[in-house]
């Protein structure tokens, strides 16, 4: 290898970080599903020929995807035959390296000279692929069939063409079929401007440069990788980790998380973990091990994504527990839920290790809802889908953000203005949650109220949300954040969820309305630590109470709203 | 016409540049801009450029104002009246974070919650009332508001956009109770669905009005008192500009008005020596700015976001801002792999070679160890600083990790690097907005642009690169030659099949006349009045919409639908005769085109040569991708009125250093603009 020096490793990695930008943007602009087009719930990547590894994945991927595709690609693989130019796979089966059923994959081998070079693929949230309940998240299903169609590895291009069969049997088992076709030809659209910026990449430096340094890539990531657990002290560290309930059965979901690190490794042991569930709470192994990787993501962001970046994270398959799904357990809430539960106690475990750079738990909720009926004065029928933000975690230096995005999501919620155009509803309110930031010498952010009211006709709520039971964890001495809370008033009575924040087919009318509260996030260390100035300043907003600071900051405000010195040393001091 | 004035505020200079068409002459000046109140700087300039008034007809001024107030946070206390139940909009914003990883950052609302009050009213979607503004909420919260000391207020009420009615009425009240000029209606600035951006868009402006209005009087006064008294005329985002008078109103409209005079200058510029589709490039210390020129108009975006959470949603030209500038460092990561930015020296403590006591390398050491820049003649050294020294720290604290052999490898790493970087960057932004980049010529500006601009050129495939005459006051020459140039906007959002003909005929024509109007009483002289329109569609069910233009005001629904697949293919290369097309948006931009400029006149004929052979001032051993060349140095400011040679060459000019390499041609054009053959 002649030409590796580190100046070709730097122009080819980002030269290949390029390719998969360009997928990205030509898939997010084209797309019709909004879940795709705005909430970005997508991901697009080249992939090693031999064993699918990842070589190089989009940025503005969503970050659930980050492990999950190289698992996938490599099921298709191992099942692929015959392969020519030109050919596109569709598969979603969650235990073929997926997610959930609504995460479409597409995989196309590429090319170069006649010669099977690496894979192409890329990952689309379809808004339904058939199932129980619009849109797929339903919350009491007990095995994969009632969560919709699943397809394993098929080709839909058969050499650049549709296979107009294959076609046809997709799209008579989902709803909303007809924009589906807009979608198809998004995604395979984007592998094909892949396929050109690749060949161009390798026309340019060479098929031995490239590959060369794809390898020396993920040698250099590994390093990179190892540089940053380096830092943490070596030892034992306990996470934990509750889902409220499955949705069928009311009980907690414990995920526990034992990391050990050693040297510059870390080795993660989930096995203690609950068992299987008889609801969509179950994950599959490929979205759990994707999990571990994109919460190590968020702890050293600037290490890049390939394959060698997770070479020094070492997870067990945690056989036997709810992390481990295999057919037919279901598990609609795998992709959206739990893997933001299993990040949770990541932190949760980091945080004793590597304070400074660590944080309290976010909402850490998808806040999925759907409302589908049918429109009297449009003549049609809708399936409208709300996902929500909530509070961030506090950290070493700052409070947590408000209203931020679930931790394996990066999606923006749609408008108000918008909602309302498509769909019979009128939200009442969308407003700050009061109260909800967990208490800390930085304290959590805040959750979002919002409430719908049904105009016209009759409707069906189904939700799959978390946190209902518990908040998000404080840490290091903070506060947990607050709950998530639905409440329904309907026909004149109050419905709370036996699940709190997760229920399908919930019956409401015209007038009734849905009201949600999101979490806020953990606060970070003693509360009682915080400067009063910034307590003052919080119960000035409306952040909290009088009452609430007085209770979890020690700090005593006299009826003008200001400090009241003596008192709040004296409460503080008895702590 | 006697005299044109044209004057830009930067982050370090202020430009100035007068035009005088009756002796087709030019003067320029260049001072330090005075932060705390640029007037003082403006008229340092005038000053220096040895302008007398009288002879002066317009004066069009480019400020930072209202954008260093956004991003400092120095901005007024404003008060916000809303819709019930929707105060906090402004605060929750969309659920974002500021990076996709990483679960940290934070937001600061500019308006904060206690001084956000609601009101009992309620529209829907289709301009209906569902509750009737209670008039009493209004007046209680305007009491309350009043009380706490507010300088500016809005009024921002749900799908106002629809039916502005309740706006109206609330504003009417609040004109009754406080009579005051800052009162901003959401739907007045913004008539577009969305009520997060529209509100932050409608907030900025409150925010930033009263210092705007505050700023501009002074000036207005300081220029009266040294005996002009004629229009001044302020730049705007959207590249044209607007009478002094009514600049305040839509203050918001000025913030990014510096990256868009740029852009509307090298839309000038190149127009007039034949090239109409550009890519602009400007480079500085920190960063870059690139906007694109199609048909010689500069592209404009009504979806800016000038920092995290902060969307303005007026249209403004589209410029996009790299981590890229002169002062991006260079370090080797954990991965032993070398980088450059986005983390700059910036100004303090600046490149090691500024002597500012700056020790990381950056981009502008890596240029002058390379014999690229001329040490002597580096702008802006306070302490000299060896170039041994600049090597060294070169050696040390990138060649040695990367095991390169010496000073002259590592800082050729780094250009390199640098160069993939912005290259990859500008691509992604010609490809994000539908365009080959190779379709283009590149037009380099600011004081590092012409460095790096051929490599650039090169990466991307572009062939032809075009300097202008005095890259360094790029800005100010935008201000004098920009257009007054109005927007509008209206949303159809039905089937095209279903859209009435009619109502979009009617619907441009409204949105010219309205523009024609406010031309007319802003009383600017203008040459040449006209319009373009654009039309945003998609396929049924779609979010993102595509923007092509329309020629005439009456247009069938065959011509969009045709026009509306054209443009979807050339973009994605799919074909959807399945999905019905919608037809979202119409939008006008009303343009008065003011006299033209000389800029030949730009020309200094004191320096100047006969022959290309007389200018060239020295040589040196100069770095290109090839290899080390023996290299002739030029003094642009020699050059004759025409003339042709080839590369290598590097060209020095008071303002900045232009790079030739082996195999290039240069071309001065008849306006004194090198165009640079790859």
């Amino acid at each position: 290898m002649t030409n590796l020096d580190p100046i070709t490793l730097t122009v080819i990695q980002s030269g290949l970080q390029q390719v998969c930008n360009e997928m990205d943007l030509s898939f997010v602009r084209s797309a019709f599903s909004p879940v795709i087009s705005e909430a970005l719930d997508r991901s697009d990547g080249i992939y090693a020929k031999e064993d699918g590894e990842l070589i190089s994945q989009g940025e503005l991927g969503l970050p659930v995807f980050v492990g999950t595709m190289q698992f996938g690609t490599r099921c298709v693989i191992e099942r692929a035959k015959d392969l020519h130019p030109g050919d596109v796979f569709i598969v979603n089966d969650p235990y073929l390296g997926g997610t959930h059923l609504m995460d479409v994959r597409f995989v196309k081998p590429f090319f170069y000279e006649g010669e099977l070079f690496a894979w192409l693929a890329n990952t689309g949230h379809w808004p339904d692929t058939g199932g129980a309940v619009p849109g797929g998240f339903s919350a009491n299903a007990t095995e994969v069939e009632q969560e919709g169609l699943r397809l394993p590895p098929v080709k839909l291009y058969k050499a650049g063409v549709m296979d107009e069969e294959i076609l046809s049997i997709v799209l008579s088992n989902i709803r909303i079929a007809d924009q589906r076709i807009g979608d198809i030809k998004a995604q395979a659209a984007a592998l094909t401007v892949g396929e050109k910026r690749f060949t161009e990449l390798i026309d340019r430096y060479g098929s031995d440069t490239v590959e060369g340094s794809i390898k020396e890539l993920k040698k250099r990531s590994a390093l990179q990788m190892r540089t940053k657990i380096k830092q943490i002290p070596d030892g034992l560290y306990h996470g934990e980790g509750f889902v409220d309930s499955d949705g069928v059965v009311n009980e907690p979901l414990r995920i526990e998380m034992k990391i050990r690190k050693e040297g510059t490794e870390l080795y993660f042991d989930m096995s203690g973990s609950s068992p299987p569930c008889l609801g969509p709470m179950n994950s599959v192994i490929a979205t759990t091990k994707s999990s571990v990787y994109l919460a190590i993501k968020h702890i050293f962001p600037e290490v890049p994504i390939n394959a060698g970046t997770f070479e020094p994270l070492h997870i067990k398959d945690p056989e036997g527990t709810f992390l481990y799904a295999k057919y037919p357990r279901p598990v609609s809430g795998c992709a959206a839920e739990v893997s933001q539960r299993i990040a949770e106690a990541v932190f949760g475990a980091l945080v004793k290790a590597i304070p400074d750079q660590l944080f309290a738990a976010p909402a850490g909720t998808s806040g999925n809802l759907c409302i589908g009926g049918f429109d009297p004065k449009r003549d049609r029928n809708y399936v409208m889908y709300v996902i929500s933000g909530g509070g961030y975690g506090g950290n070493s230096s700052s409070d947590g953000l408000s209203n931020g995005c679930s931790t394996i999501g990066i999606s923006k919620t749609t408008p108000v203005e918008v909602m309302e155009q498509y769909y019979p509803v009128l939200f009442e309110e969308y407003s700050l949650h009061e109260g909800s930031g967990g208490a800390g010498k930085q304290r959590g952010g805040f959750g979002v109220n919002y409430k719908i009211k049904l105009r016209r006709g009759n409707a069906k709520v189904s939700m799959v949300m978390d946190h209902g039971r518990f908040g998000p964890q404080g840490v290091l001495g903070g506060k947990d954040g607050g709950v998530n809370r639905v409440r329904i008033e309907r026909h004149g009575e109050t419905y709370i969820p036996p699940h709190l924040s997760k229920d399908q087919n919930v019956i409401v009318k015209e007038g009734d309305t849905i009201r949600v509260s999101t979490p806020g996030g953990g606060g970070y260390e003693n509360p009682f630590l915080r400067n009063p100035e910034l307590v003052k300043h919080d119960v000035q907003r409306g952040y909290y109470t009088t009452q609430q600071v007085k209770e979890n900051f020690g700090v005593v405000l006299n009826f003008k709203g200001e400090i009241d010195e003596k008192a709040t040393q004296k409460l503080r001091n008895e702590q | 016409m006697t005299q044109i004035v044209g004057v830009d505020v930067g982050g370090t200079f202020t430009d100035l540049v007068l035009f005088d068409a009756f002796e087709a002459s030019v003067k320029i000046a260049k001072v330090l801009s005075t932060p705390e109140n640029q007037a003082f700087g403006v008229m340092k300039a005038l000053e220096s450029a040895e302008a007398t008034m009288k002879p002066i007809d317009t004066v069009i001024h480019g400020t930072t104002v209202t954008t260093n107030a956004l991003l400092e946070r120095k901005i007024s206390r404003v008060g916000l009246i809303t819709t019930q139940g929707f105060r906090d909009v402004l605060e929750l914003g969309r659920r974002t974070r500021p990076k996709p990883y990483g679960m940290t950052g934070s937001f600061e609302c500019i308006i904060p919650r206690e001084l956000r009050l609601e009101v009992r009213e309620r529209i829907d979607c289709d301009g209906e009332i569902v509750e009737t503004l209670n008039e009493a909420d209004v007046r209680q919260a305007v009491e309350q508001l009043l009380k706490s000391g507010v300088e500016a207020v809005i009024i921002h009420f749900l799908h106002s956009y629809k039916n502005d009615l309740h706006e109206r009425m609330a504003e009417e009240i609040v004109q009754d109770l406080w009579p005051n000029r800052f009162i901003t209606r959401g739907s007045a600035l913004v008539s577009e669905y969305r009520e997060y951006e529209r509100g932050t868009t409608a907030a900025i402006n409150a925010a930033i009005q009263p210092v705007l209005n505050h700023y501009i009087e002074r000036l207005q006064q300081n220029l009266k008192e040294e005996g002009y008294s004629k229009d001044l005329l302020v730049m705007q985002g959207n590249g044209g500009t607007v009478s002094s008078n009514i600049v305040s109103k839509d203050a918001v409209k000025t913030v990014m008005s510096g990256p868009a005079s740029g852009v509307m200058a090298a839309a000038y510029t190149a127009s007039q020596s034949g090239f109409n589709r550009v890519v602009t490039y400007d480079m500085g210390g920190t960063s870059c700015d690139v906007g694109l020129i199609v048909n010689g108009i500069p592209q404009v975006t009504s979806e800016l976001e000038i920092e995290y959470a902060m969307p303005i949603h007026v249209p403004m030209v589209d410029v996009h801002t790299i981590g890229a500038g002169g002062g991006s460092l260079s370090w080797v990561n954990e991965a032993g792999l070398l980088q450059v930015g986005p983390e700059s020296a910036g100004a303090q403590p600046g490149p090691i070679c500024y002597g500012r006591g700056g020790s990381k390398p950056t981009i502008t050491d890596a240029n002058l160890v390379l014999g690229r820049l001329n040490p002597a003649t580096l702008l802006s050294v306070d302490n000299p600083v060896s170039i041994e020294t600049v090597r060294n720290h070169l050696i040390e604290q990138v060649g040695v990790m990367l095991g390169l052999k010496d000073a002259e490898e590592t800082a050729s790493a780094i250009v390199r690097v640098a160069n993939m970087n912005m290259a990859g960057a500008l691509r992604l932004v010609s490809l994000a907005r539908g365009y080959d980049p190779r379709d283009f010529t590149l037009f380099a500006f600011g004081g590092a642009g012409p460095l790096h601009a051929v490599a650039l050129a090169r990466e991307l495939g572009i062939p032809k690169v075009l300097v202008p005459m005095r890259p360094g006051i790029t800005n100010a020459v935008g201000c004098v030659v920009a257009d007054v140039r109005h927007d509008y906007v209206n949303s159809i959002n039905m089937p095209l099949a279903q859209a009435d003909m009619d109502q979009v005929y009617e619907i441009f024509s409204t949105q010219i006349l309205a523009g024609k109007k406010i031309i007319e009483t802003e009383g600017v002289e203008i040459d040449e009045l006209f319009f373009i329109h654009d039309v945003d569609m998609q396929f049924q069910g779609q979010t993102h919409i595509l923007n092509f233009p329309v020629k005439e005001t009456r247009v069938t629904q065959e011509s969009l639908q045709s026009e509306f697949e054209k443009a979807y293919w050339n973009r994605f290369g799919v074909e959807l005769p399945e999905i019905l097309a919608v037809l979202v948006n119409l939008h006008t931009a009303v343009i008065g085109r003011r006299k033209p400029v000389p800029l030949k006149s730009l020309m200094s004929a004191e320096e100047q040569k006969n022959k290309i052979e007389e200018c060239i001032i020295g040589n040196r051993r100069v770095w290109f991708e090839t290899g080390w060349e023996n290299t002739s140095i030029y003094k642009r400011e020699k050059f004759p009125g025409q003339a042709k040679f080839n590369g290598p060459a590097i060209i020095e000019q008071l303002d900045t250093t232009i790079i030739v390499e082996p195999n290039n041609q240069v071309e001065v054009d008849l306006n004194g603009n090198l165009i640079i053959s790859l």
